[in-house]
């Protein structure tokens, strides 16, 4: 089993041993800023490349194959043309809220993106409420959205923001109460201490039976909602909203959301695996010795990855085949039906791991 | 200098029509001549923006389903990456003219055109948005949609077969890949916001509001 | 009702072939004289027995004054129910003037009216549009481009000009391009109507209504928008997402094809259908070629009328899966689209070896078809009908089936029996609600007399049904096309026609049931070589003006999925 713990301190180790302490930290707060970044970036063209090419095969086409081989290169010609494209400032709409907008959108999914566990000890943002900190800073995305209508000065963006406002904060409370549910098995709010817990005592989704099961269904439905993605893509619902709350952005600033949009993705499908598919930990199955030998071979930060990617793969599974749900279906499927189920079976999780139900592998 | 011959995957230079035309154009854009690296950084972007012109959704009349067929499983344009059909024109990069542009609509589609984000193209889809077609004679077709904004590749038929889309857009590609972003201008037309005239503007309101 | 019909069926056929008969005799000898000459004008001029054609027309003339309570009449005592057509006509010396089309859904028969005003600098008449709610809109489109004023209508502007439109340009004196060139501004909407009304001395009283208050949300909907299939503009008033009112705005896309028809000859007429309305390129041609041919008396080989009625179904079946297609991305299924698509390109395959084209095909010609059949035509049908019933499975495991599409359209966009047949909703749309209005089986034309197949009709009038409606009709034009692909009879497959073709003085009407409803095509001729009047009924445009009454009081994103089902093609309004 790798860790990465080691490596980090002593790197730590070698830097305070050539400069003071507060230059050394600076030093490494900007690495790994850059690191985060690069990572961002570099997810964000793997998903559209993976996206583009998933939904071809879904619907019998062959997707991009003409830019480098398989069409591999597509995104980066888009990124380039992207990086330059006239950004259009309008007249009438509030310039400061308007350009604000996506900035605070791609923070809020930086942010969240940082709280991911890649690796045992490679943790970039880690404390004892790690999860409260995610869920708080994961929702300054919808102030985001919520400006970017309002700041547009145009009727499209400003329906479609109050639609992704009242979408959002619902499915909040599923994600909110599923996370809970979660805590409540592992006993603890720190995200690499339950990724611990399950690498040692079997993934929480098998530890904890059927409440987690169906806290992990509940969660991928709201995480999907929560990326504002099809079925839930009403916000930005194509057909009556042209674009969305995005309508009137060009260029780069266009450009953020679009990223924002697939790192939310990684996002959802990241903590979905921390919490119940864990995390960086590998498949072990009791009793098969040489198997589980040969799966902790494999680095933690492959397992997290590739976790993560086919958990993303049943989202754009999903996005593919159902068509768009209407507002008031939406909200009445969070209220009506997702709330109520979580908030049961945060009970019955409570329950068994009261009477110690839970299976330990 | 030695004309740049822009590669097209799997179509020779010489396959495609009408090179001379093309070749004045590319003589026409480097008439100064550029720098090196600066050519070197154009080259890298005309080769993003040539592979992913998002294509605005417009149309007007029949050429529309034929698009609608381009983007469909059989002819696919999604290889070229071009499938990322924007509904909003802020975000797309080529405007497809699919279709008769009458009176009425010529205003609006003057408007889309100037609410779409540099560098913009235009592509007359059909006999109708190239000249009018079968409808020219009448009182309320435009006799061809250059009349109302710049266009960069004609493609003829009523309505084009998908093939000849996908030419035109190989045309429209060979195109973007002749032009300078630092070398010359982004834009082909004059900034309709510049501040000097949006104070103007400003000044105008202003007065009229006092005078009423 | 049901078995009404039936009963009705041989005998419409009998009659017609008794009135084609005695049109054989005049036909024939012309037509085995004329290909030696080249100017048949000149060696045989001699027979011209100028029988009518089968499809003449006979307006009774009913004075403007009169017309209000003539047609209040027939509707009520008559029970004719259905206004297909008003037809607006410069009659020149005579007056300006209308011709409205009756037909009863109860009995089957039908009639004319014709009324006429002889001032022309400010011709009123009446309106009917307290009777049936389509009138509305045809009356508007007189309005545009007569300049007739309707006295009691409530909403009296332009439909599909500008409003700072100058003149009239279907009146015969008009010259439109003088008088209006390209304006680059765009347009003013008004908020207000105006309502004329004649008051007790009879001078004309001008009465303001409000479209939208000042107060109310409004959001247009188009010209450019992704889900108006072409260019059509709403303007619709919300109430959080609640529509409250819809103003749709037409003719962003009026190419003026009536007008251009009246310089073409006939022949030259048959290029403008297939570019109206493209998914049913094939019935509207097919639709006029049948006008001129009964009305010049020309007769039609037995092949062609088979191949025709196979071409029609074939069509029908191409618009249905486009319409599916499009109705799947407006509702957010993408690859529900595509899968459309992959089976619509058989189709057209189809097309393109007999026909040459894809969309448009221009097959039909007066007298028969462009080209004979090609020798793969009935193999690859045969193919294609399996393959279809196969793949239209997949619709309702992926999309028709599947649980939010039924939310979303069950119950939505309710559509009574009442509000489809005053708002003369023919097709499938008029079907979902329980409206028996299918032409092929209403008044049989080509070969659909002698095939067997069901009248879709269903009673909920919701979107949903709309959507099975058109996926049953697929199920059925399979079945007409498996019964006709081998019983193709041997013959021309172009009867000789003169090569100046002219229909004698009169007004035709003939209609067929095109993809989405009925498509009738009303010609008036002077006996020249090119028509006086030729006016399409647009199939889309009562769906269009249904939309406010199917709206009301949903949510936006229902919108998308009633315009989605009601399935109109913009060109075909504006025509």
């Amino acid at each position: 089993m790798f860790n990465l713990q080691s490596w980090t301190s002593a790197i730590h180790a070698w830097m305070l041993g050539m400069m003071p302490e507060w230059a050394a930290i600076l030093i490494e707060c900007v690495v790994v800023a850059l690191l985060i970044i690069t990572l961002y970036a570099v997810f964000a063209i793997v998903l559209i490349y993976m996206e583009r090419k998933v939904c071809a095969f879904f619907q019998c086409r062959l997707g991009p194959n003409r830019v480098g081989k398989w069409g591999l290169l597509q995104v980066f010609s888009d990124v380039f043309k992207m990086l330059q494209k006239e950004i259009i400032n309008m007249r009438k709409s509030d310039m400061f809220l308007h350009d604000l907008a996506p900035f605070l959108v791609v923070t809020a999914s930086m942010l969240t993106f940082a709280c991911l566990p890649w690796n045992k000890g490679g943790h970039i943002i880690d404390f004892n409420v790690g999860l409260f900190f995610m869920v708080a800073v994961s929702s300054i995305g919808v102030v985001g959205i919520l400006l970017a209508g309002l700041g547009s000065n145009s009727k499209y963006p400003m329906i479609g923001s109050m639609r992704a406002g009242a979408q959002l904060i619902s499915y909040e409370i599923s994600i909110g109460i599923t996370m809970l549910t979660v805590v409540a098995l592992s006993g603890t709010m720190q995200i690499s201490e339950i990724v611990q817990q399950q690498a040692d005592n079997g993934w929480n989704i098998v530890r904890g039976h059927v409440p987690a099961v169906i806290a992990f269904l509940i969660y991928l439905i709201a995480g999907n909602a929560e990326c504002n993605r099809g079925p839930f893509d009403l916000p930005e619902g194509e057909s009556e909203l042209t674009a969305g709350y995005h309508t009137e952005y060009s260029g780069m600033h266009f450009g953020f959301f679009y990223l924002a949009e697939y790192l939310n993705l990684f996002i959802a499908a990241g903590i979905a695996t921390t919490l119940f598919l864990g995390g960086w930990a590998p498949l072990h199955i009791a009793g098969l010795d040489g198997f589980n030998g040969v799966m902790d071979a494999i680095p933690g930060a492959v397992w997290f990855i590739g976790k993560t990617f086919f958990v993303i793969f049943l989202l754009m599974w999903e996005r593919w085949t159902f068509p768009r749900l209407r507002i008031d279906h939406i909200l009445s499927l969070e209220w009506k039906y997702l709330m109520p189920i979580s908030l049961l079976n945060l009970l019955l999780m409570a329950l068994v791991v009261v009477f110690g139900l839970g299976i330990n592998v | 200098m030695k004309l740049k011959r822009p590669k097209i995957k799997s179509i020779p230079y010489e396959e495609f029509n009408d090179n001379e035309t093309y070749e004045k154009l590319v003589k026409e854009l480097n008439e100064n001549g550029v720098n090196v690296i600066v050519k070197k950084l154009d080259d890298l972007f005309d080769w993003g923006r040539s592979n992913s012109l998002w294509p605005l959704t417009f149309a007007t009349s029949c050429c529309g389903i034929e698009f609608m067929a381009v983007c469909a499983a059989r002819y696919d344009i999604a290889r070229f990456g071009f499938e990322v059909t924007r509904n909003s024109p802020r975000q797309a990069d080529v405007i497809l003219v699919n279709g008769t542009i009458t009176n009425k609509m010529a205003p609006v589609l003057k408007r889309l055109y100037d609410q779409m984000a540099d560098p913009k193209y235009v592509v007359a889809i059909g006999g109708c948005a190239i000249a009018g077609g079968p409808f020219t004679k009448s009182y309320h077709v435009v006799k061809g949609v250059d009349k109302i904004i710049p266009v960069d590749v004609y493609v003829p038929g009523c309505p084009p077969r998908p093939e000849s889309f996908l030419y035109g857009m190989m045309q429209l590609q060979r195109i973007v890949k002749a032009e300078n972003f630092f070398g010359t201008t982004n834009r082909k037309e004059k900034d309709p916001q510049t501040l000097s005239e949006s104070l103007e503007s400003i000044k105008e309101v202003v007065e009229k509001q006092q005078e009423a | 009702m049901e078995e009404k019909k039936d009963l009705q069926t041989p005998e419409v056929a009998e009659t017609k072939k008794a009135a084609a008969a005695p049109a054989e005799t005049p036909a024939a000898p012309e037509a085995q004289a004329k290909p030696a000459a080249a100017k048949p004008a000149v060696t045989k001029p001699a027979p011209k027995p100028e029988l009518p054609g089968e499809n003449e027309i006979k307006p009774r003339l009913v004075e403007p004054e009169a017309l209000h309570d003539e047609m209040l009449r027939l509707r009520d005592e008559e029970k004719m129910d259905f206004l297909e057509l008003i037809t607006g006509v410069d009659w020149g010396e005579e007056g300006l003037g209308c011709v409205y089309n009756l037909w009863s859904t109860a009995t089957g028969k039908r009639e004319y009216v014709k009324t006429v005003t002889p001032d022309r600098e400010n011709p009123f008449i009446p309106t009917v549009s307290d009777l049936w709610t389509i009138a509305e809109v045809y009356e508007r489109e007189v309005l545009d481009f007569y300049g007739i004023k309707f006295l009691g209508h409530k909403d009296m502007r332009r439909i599909f000009l500008r409003e700072d439109w100058v003149g009239y340009p279907f009146r015969k004196d008009d010259k439109p391009e003088e008088q209006n060139p390209l304006k680059m501004e765009n347009e003013v909407l008004s908020d207000t109507t105006v309502e004329y009304n004649r008051d007790a001395e009879g001078n004309i009283t001008e009465t303001e209504h409000v479209v939208f208050a000042p107060e109310d949300y409004m959001v247009n909907i188009g010209p450019q928008h992704p889900s108006t299939h072409g260019v059509l503009h709403f303007r619709v008033a919300l109430e959080g997402e609640r529509i409250k009112k819809i103003d749709p705005k037409l003719g962003y896309i009026h190419r003026g094809i009536e007008k251009l028809n009246e310089s073409y000859t006939y022949p030259q007429t048959l290029a403008l259908t297939d570019r109206m309305d493209y998914l049913g390129a094939m019935q509207s041609r097919h639709a006029l070629c049948m006008t001129i041919e009964k009305a010049a008396n020309i007769e039609v080989s037995d092949r062609v009328q088979v191949v025709r009625t196979i071409m029609d179904e074939l069509q029908r079946i191409d618009s249905h899966i486009l319409f599916f297609s499009c109705l799947c991305q407006d509702m957010g299924a993408t690859t529900a689209f595509l899968y459309g698509f992959r089976d619509r390109e058989k189709v057209l395959d189809i097309f393109e070896e007999t026909c040459g084209g894809r969309l448009i095909i221009n097959y039909n010609m007066i007298g028969g078809l462009a080209a004979d059949i090609h020798p793969n035509f009935q193999k690859r049908v045969k193919e294609f009908i399996p393959y279809m019933r196969k793949n239209i499975k997949e619709y309702y495991d992926i999309f028709i089936n599947n649980v939010i599409a039924r939310n979303r359209l069950i119950g939505v966009g309710n559509l009574t029996l009442e509000q489809v047949v005053s708002g003369g909703c023919t097709g499938p749309s008029g079907r979902a609600s329980g409206w028996h209005n299918d032409v092929r089986k209403r008044q049989p034309y080509a070969a659909y007399d002698r095939v067997d197949f069901k009248e879709i009709v269903r009673t909920e009038g919701d979107s949903y049904a709309r959507l099975l409606c058109r996926m049953d009709e697929i199920e059925q034009s399979l079945c007409i096309i498996e019964q006709l692909i081998d019983n193709i009879p041997e013959g021309p497959f172009q009867t000789k026609t003169k090569p100046i073709i002219k229909v004698p003085a009169g007004k035709y009407y003939s209609c067929v049931e095109g993809s989405r409803g009925e498509f009738g095509v009303y010609l008036e001729s002077t006996g020249d070589k090119s028509p006086y009047r030729l006016h399409y009924r647009s199939t889309g445009l009562p769906l269009v003006w249904i939309m406010d009454a199917a709206c009301r009081g949903e949510l936006i994103a229902d919108m998308m999925a009633i315009n989605g089902t009601l399935d109109y093609v913009v060109p075909d309004i504006d025509r």
